[in-house]
């Protein structure tokens, strides 16, 4: 506990269970989403693309990463979401393209042009997140908080609508909503998240926190609004939870933050079984 | 007094026709049923009316204050609803997006409407309960009300009774019958000849023979006389 306190007490201790909490209430909006409409997978997909980007910017020397990450995610969703739909070479094939190509593609060039003397220790924590708590600076905090407020402003905004395209596509196109942009904007925040939680969790372990309190949630909870918030709360406290827990016990924090999201995904299953 | 005018509509995607040369014409207070084999074309033709894929030729016209999205859907079951975690009034709810315009939630004449046409398929005491629950007579149900909500004037129903009980099945049939009654115009594809034969009042047959008139001058058709025999065996 004494511990606990004296963290809290160094400022990169708050900023990081801030941007955790911010990061958690997002995936976790969205993740139902994800989850429900069968697109797990291109969470994934992206996160891998969002390591190669990331290897671009630091080899490309950028101070800050998430101005050249942030794109070429965004564009790899939309492109992933547009030739889902018609494409030729079918969704499901065309991400893992994408990112297996990408993870290759970042480690290549972080072995071809390292930027420190340790590679394997940066590409690990690329991928599995820090091993320490985060060190974020003040300027990536403001932008955590700028663009996770703008995700749950857009959740907000759309929920409705995001409920009718989730739940039946065709309906929702023939009475005359949107669909394609719809699923544009979808994208878009969702590459928008993964980046953001890339630095907490790191790049493999991304679509945990998208996907694990959503279905945590749907073992239990029987509509749509119960389910979205009690995902979104049910995230907030186990990522609290992983990053506090990592303190004292010096764990790594993005794996720290997914044991206890599994942990919550085992206690709701046996809660929802029991139900039944 | 028509409410839809099909000419010379030539149906499929890119490269494949499907059906070629559709003229007919949908009259308010219809009933009418669409039949043929399986890939004749019959679900392109609905989702062509719903402005879900553009025709490769002809037109569609829609009258009477009838538009596009006036149009009360009811599609076949996607897997992704098998196990949608959704109350029944949510889903209900949704079918009243064409309404929302600019705004960002349901407004109170919305909900009432869910609440009117729950009330009229039987099924205001699901209102809480879970989509995934419920037996499948109670989800066409449920999609039904939310078709409902979308419309004043005209359902289409892509084949409202498959994967139901016999027992089932008649409910549906009926509840469809009433709702016609009642003045809204039901367009539906069905492989179900004999039951289309007694509640319609229009035949489209499409596929290897084309005939549409009514449903006394289809059983008189050749194609009618054939397909209704194997029907009936």
């Amino acid at each position: 506990m004494d511990t606990l306190i004296e963290a809290l007490s160094y400022p990169f201790v708050r900023y990081a269970l801030i941007v955790g909490v911010l990061v958690a209430l997002c995936s976790s909006l969205l993740g139902v989403i994800l989850v429900l409409k069968r697109f797990s997978y291109i969470g994934d997909g992206l996160s891998h693309v969002a390591f190669g980007a990331m290897a671009i910017a630091a080899v490309v020397g950028l101070t800050d990463q998430m101005m050249l990450t942030l794109p070429i995610t965004i564009v790899c969703a939309i492109l992933l979401l547009w030739t889902g739909q018609n494409a030729k070479i079918k969704g499901d094939a065309a991400i893992a393209m994408i990112s297996v190509g990408a993870l290759a593609f970042g480690y290549l060039l972080m072995n071809l042009f390292p930027t420190s003397s340790n590679i394997s220790g940066d590409v690990c924590s690329s991928l599995f997140g820090s091993t320490k708590i985060l060190t974020l600076t003040k300027s990536e905090v403001i932008l955590s908080i700028v663009l996770s407020v703008v995700v749950v402003i857009l959740f907000v905004i759309f929920y409705n609508r995001f409920f009718a395209v989730t739940f039946d596509e065709s309906f929702a196109k023939a009475v005359g909503t949107k669909t394609r942009l719809l699923n544009l904007l979808i994208a878009t925040v969702i590459a928008v998240i993964i980046v953001l939680a890339m630095n907490l969790v790191g790049s493999l372990l991304v679509s945990a926190l998208v996907i694990f309190p959503a279905l945590s949630a749907m073992r239990i909870f029987k509509s749509f609004k119960s389910v979205t918030i009690f995902s979104a709360i049910l995230s907030v406290i186990c990522a609290l939870t992983g990053i506090i827990i990592s303190i004292p016990f010096d764990t790594p924090v993005g794996s720290t933050i997914v044991i206890t999201d599994i942990v919550a995904f085992a206690v709701c299953w046996v809660i929802g079984a029991v139900r039944k | 007094m028509e409410q839809l005018i099909c000419k010379n509509l030539k149906l499929g995607y890119e490269n494949i026709t499907l059906a070629e040369d559709l003229s007919f014409s949908v009259e308010s207070g219809d009933y009418l049923c669409i039949v043929g084999e399986n890939g004749a074309g019959k679900s392109t033709l609905m989702r062509t009316i719903l402005r879900l894929q553009k025709p490769l030729g002809g037109t569609i016209e829609y009258t009477d204050g009838l538009t596009a999205s006036a149009i009360g859907y009811l599609p076949q079951q996607t897997i992704v609803q098998k196990d949608f975690p959704a109350s029944v009034y949510e889903v209900v709810l949704s079918g009243c997006q064409n309404s929302l315009g600019r705004h960002i939630f349901y407004n109170k004449a919305a909900k009432e409407r869910a609440h009117k046409n729950m009330e009229r398929l039987g099924i205001e005491d699901l209102e809480k309960w879970c989509y995934r629950d419920l037996s499948g007579g109670q989800q066409q149900r449920v999609l039904l009300a939310r078709a409902l909500c979308a419309t004043e004037k005209m359902l289409l129903l892509d084949e409202p009774v498959a994967g139901l009980d016999p027992l089932v099945t008649n409910e549906m049939y009926e509840l469809i019958s009433k709702l016609n009654k009642e003045g809204i115009t039901i367009i539906m594809i069905s492989h179900d000849i004999v039951s289309s034969v007694k509640y319609a009042k229009h035949i489209l047959h499409i596929g290897n023979a084309f005939f549409f008139g009514t449903v006394e001058d289809y059983k008189n058709s050749d194609a009618g006389s054939a397909y209704l025999e194997g029907g009936m065996n």
